[in-house]
């Protein structure tokens, strides 16, 4: 039993030491708890509490699993990553829909275990290369999470007063943007991540290396950048609503924005681009809490969701890029869809990088210096805003 | 009282309700099934959760895990004054929350003034409805409204662009105007009481001593008026302290103390709850300055 467990779990490093060197990160160890890795599926147990974004979980594709299984889902939706954080806390939930930057707190935390990809047929092939293996949700060989789908931050802007895309980001950044007053910029801790990519292109004398690793003097530099953007801010954002409301009002000319919000606006004028500097992202993962009493609904749940079908009914509903590529070939309109949301192009989303918490331990792999971690981050954004 | 109730058995003797004998007769009991429900709501409440709040304000959160455990550190308090972007944010919400109630008391009084004193029946009452018109609606409905009337394509520069009258944006003073705006009635309503008290002979006595109409409002309503005028400012003022979501949808960038609040509620629950304190601090040393004017007493 145990030794198979560690024959499984061997397999895995191997594994991911090969993807792992594919997607060009180092071979960080971090400390993580011991959490026990599930053998085999058994009796479904009849619920499963999930914790998830809006849109992640409907009746259009739930009502079929919990016919097929017999597990009553009770969704319940979280509006940031720190309250999903804190929910899966509670210890009252099975499963969350976490973006990077909640999925690293919780595997390090020991509130999620690692899985057992071979339970999960569905997690196969077709899951878009650029969503597997990657530093947010698989620690030391062990993936914890089963992707569901992901979107970039990307800027936004009106075009009647732009006139055209702007190249760079520097309209939000530098105070001599022609749009002061008229920038709006994402409300949490994860946005100092944006500041980092804007300076590892244009201040590499920082020796900035990966947006989610910045140490001291590095993170001083990207709070410096954010109180000169806050100067010239007009709003800050975390309400998408808000968000949608400002642009449309004519109150936000430039800022940060996902594909979905502009879609939204349903306003011709308002465009997005990825500016030449890349940019951050979200992507969203399947993470099974580690005292769930449901593990067996979970991962019956995490299969299902990603087949190509209820995947891309996931991605649609809620406008990101879907995990399942194999969706896209299923008809013209999900096409249209993964088009729309650059789901198939690696290129694109090699220029973004995924939310990820940062933690003590440098990410980017540096041994020699200690890493800002996300209460540091936390501190940090609070005196931003001032 | 003692007497009395030694009495009280053998005046009725009648047995047909017991319970009111039976607790006539008790007077601690009484007391406790007077008291029991109020009691349980404050104690169990409100003082035990203000009390755990307070508690947690001494806790600590891991860096690695950002757990919240159980220990003691005054770091928390301690950030509220050395971090300078939460001091300042202490500070402008203080001023925040005494330029409503300033607003709001200068609009007050000659509303007050003209309702209950020059106005016909059918105005006045018109006026009251209109004063208390916007309580009818959802808070976050009226603070959304604000944010409609001052957004680049909305009212103010519908209305008054053509006059060359330009909307400045969201910003600190849209915050103050939507607090104001929120808080308004509970400044008008009772200074309007407090002025239609104030006998009309005390006019004619001042009109008859010589004095002009701006004389008898500060010699003779004003200073009757302070007890209303303290009581509408502890409301407006205490309200407007705690309030957020005023700055977050018309304050653009502006940060008040429920803002760092919500921020770190899930972030960092204990700069949380020792921020929690700031506002409750401002409002004891409010009560105490208005203690101290004697108004209080009066109220």
């Amino acid at each position: 039993m145990r030794s198979k467990k560690l024959a499984v779990v061997s397999l895995f490093a191997v594994s991911a030491v090969i993807l792992s060197a594919c997607s060009g990160s180092s071979g960080l160890t971090l400390d993580v708890p011991d959490v026990p890795m599930v053998e085999e599926v058994g009796a479904f147990e009849g619920e499963l509490n999930i914790v998830n974004w809006s849109g992640f979980v409907e009746p259009a594709w739930t009502d079929q699993f919990t016919a097929d299984t017999g597990c009553v889902v009770n969704p319940r939706v979280a509006g940031t990553s720190d309250e999903m954080v804190t929910l899966m806390r509670t210890g009252e939930y099975d499963i969350v829909s976490a973006s990077g930057d909640a999925a690293l707190r919780l595997i390090v935390g020991g509130d999620v275990q690692p899985l057992n990809i071979e339970l999960i047929p569905n997690f196969g092939d077709d899951i878009a290369e650029g969503m597997k293996g990657q530093i947010y949700d698989t620690v030391n060989g062990n993936p914890y999470g089963v992707p569901i789908g992901r979107g970039a931050n990307l800027l936004q802007y009106n075009e009647d007063i732009t006139g055209s895309a702007p190249e760079s980001w520097d309209v939000v950044w530098e105070s001599d943007s022609p749009y002061a007053g008229k920038i709006t910029a994402y409300d949490a801790p994860i946005y100092i991540a944006d500041a980092a990519v804007y300076l590892m292109y244009h201040n590499p004398d920082l020796g900035i290396e990966n947006p989610y690793a910045l140490d001291e003097a590095q993170l001083a530099a990207a709070v410096e950048l954010l109180k000169q953007q806050n100067d010239i801010i007009g709003e800050y954002w975390s309400d998408p609503v808000a968000q949608i409301t400002s642009f449309v009002g004519g109150n936000t000319v430039v800022g940060t924005s996902w594909e979905i919000l502009r879609k939204f606006a349903a306003s011709d004028n308002l465009k997005t681009t990825l500016p030449v500097e890349g940019s951050t992202g979200w992507y969203d993962a399947w993470l099974v809490s580690s005292t769930t009493p449901n593990v067996n609904c979970a991962y019956a749940w995490m299969d299902y969701t990603s087949q190509a079908d209820v995947n891309g009914a996931i991605a649609m509903n809620f406008g990101m890029a879907p995990a399942n590529t194999a969706f896209c070939a299923t008809s013209p309109e999900a096409q249209a869809h993964c088009d729309e949301f650059s789901a198939e192009d690696e290129e694109f989303f090699s220029k973004v990088w995924p939310w990820t918490t940062p933690i003590e331990q440098c990410v980017d792999g540096r041994t020699d210096v200690k890493c800002a971690s996300f209460q540091d981050w936390t501190n940090a954004w609070l005196t931003v805003k001032g | 009282m003692s007497q009395k109730s030694a009495d009280a058995p053998s005046i009725s003797a009648d047995y047909s309700r017991p319970l009111s004998t039976y607790l006539f007769q008790r007077s601690r009991i009484r007391l406790l099934g007077l008291l029991a429900l109020p009691m349980t709501w404050l104690v169990g409440v409100y003082i035990v959760s203000l009390a755990l709040l307070l508690v947690t304000a001494f806790w600590v959160v891991n860096p690695f895990t950002s757990r919240v455990s159980p220990g003691f550190t005054l770091e928390n308090f301690v950030s509220i004054f050395t971090v300078p972007a939460y001091l300042s944010t202490s500070l402008r919400t203080l001023g925040m929350a005494l330029a409503v109630t300033a607003i709001s008391a200068v609009f007050a009084v000659p509303l007050g003034i003209y309702m209950a004193k020059l106005a016909s029946p059918l105005t006045r009452n018109l006026l009251a409805v209109a004063i208390t018109l916007p309580l009818w609606a959802g808070y976050l409905v009226k603070i959304l409204a604000m944010r409609l009337v001052f957004t680049e394509n909305g009212f103010i520069n519908w209305a008054l662009g053509p006059l060359g009258i330009h909307s400045p944006g969201f910003n600190l003073w849209v915050a103050i105007i939507t607090l104001t705006y929120l808080w308004f009635p509970y400044m008008a309503l009772p200074v309007f009481t407090a002025i239609r008290q104030i006998p009309n002979s005390l006019f004619d006595a001042s009109a008859d001593l010589g004095a002009k109409s701006f004389t008898t409002i500060f010699q003779v309503v004003l200073p009757l008026i302070v007890p209303a005028v303290v009581a509408g400012s502890v409301f407006t003022f205490s309200l407007s302290l705690g309030d957020y979501l005023a700055a977050r949808f018309t304050g653009g960038s502006t940060q008040m103390i429920g803002s760092i609040i919500a921020s770190n509620i899930n972030l960092n629950p204990p700069v949380a709850a020792a921020f929690s304190m700031v506002p409750i601090a401002f409002v004891v040393l409010y009560l105490m300055v208005a203690r101290r004017t004697g108004s209080l007493e009066r109220m």
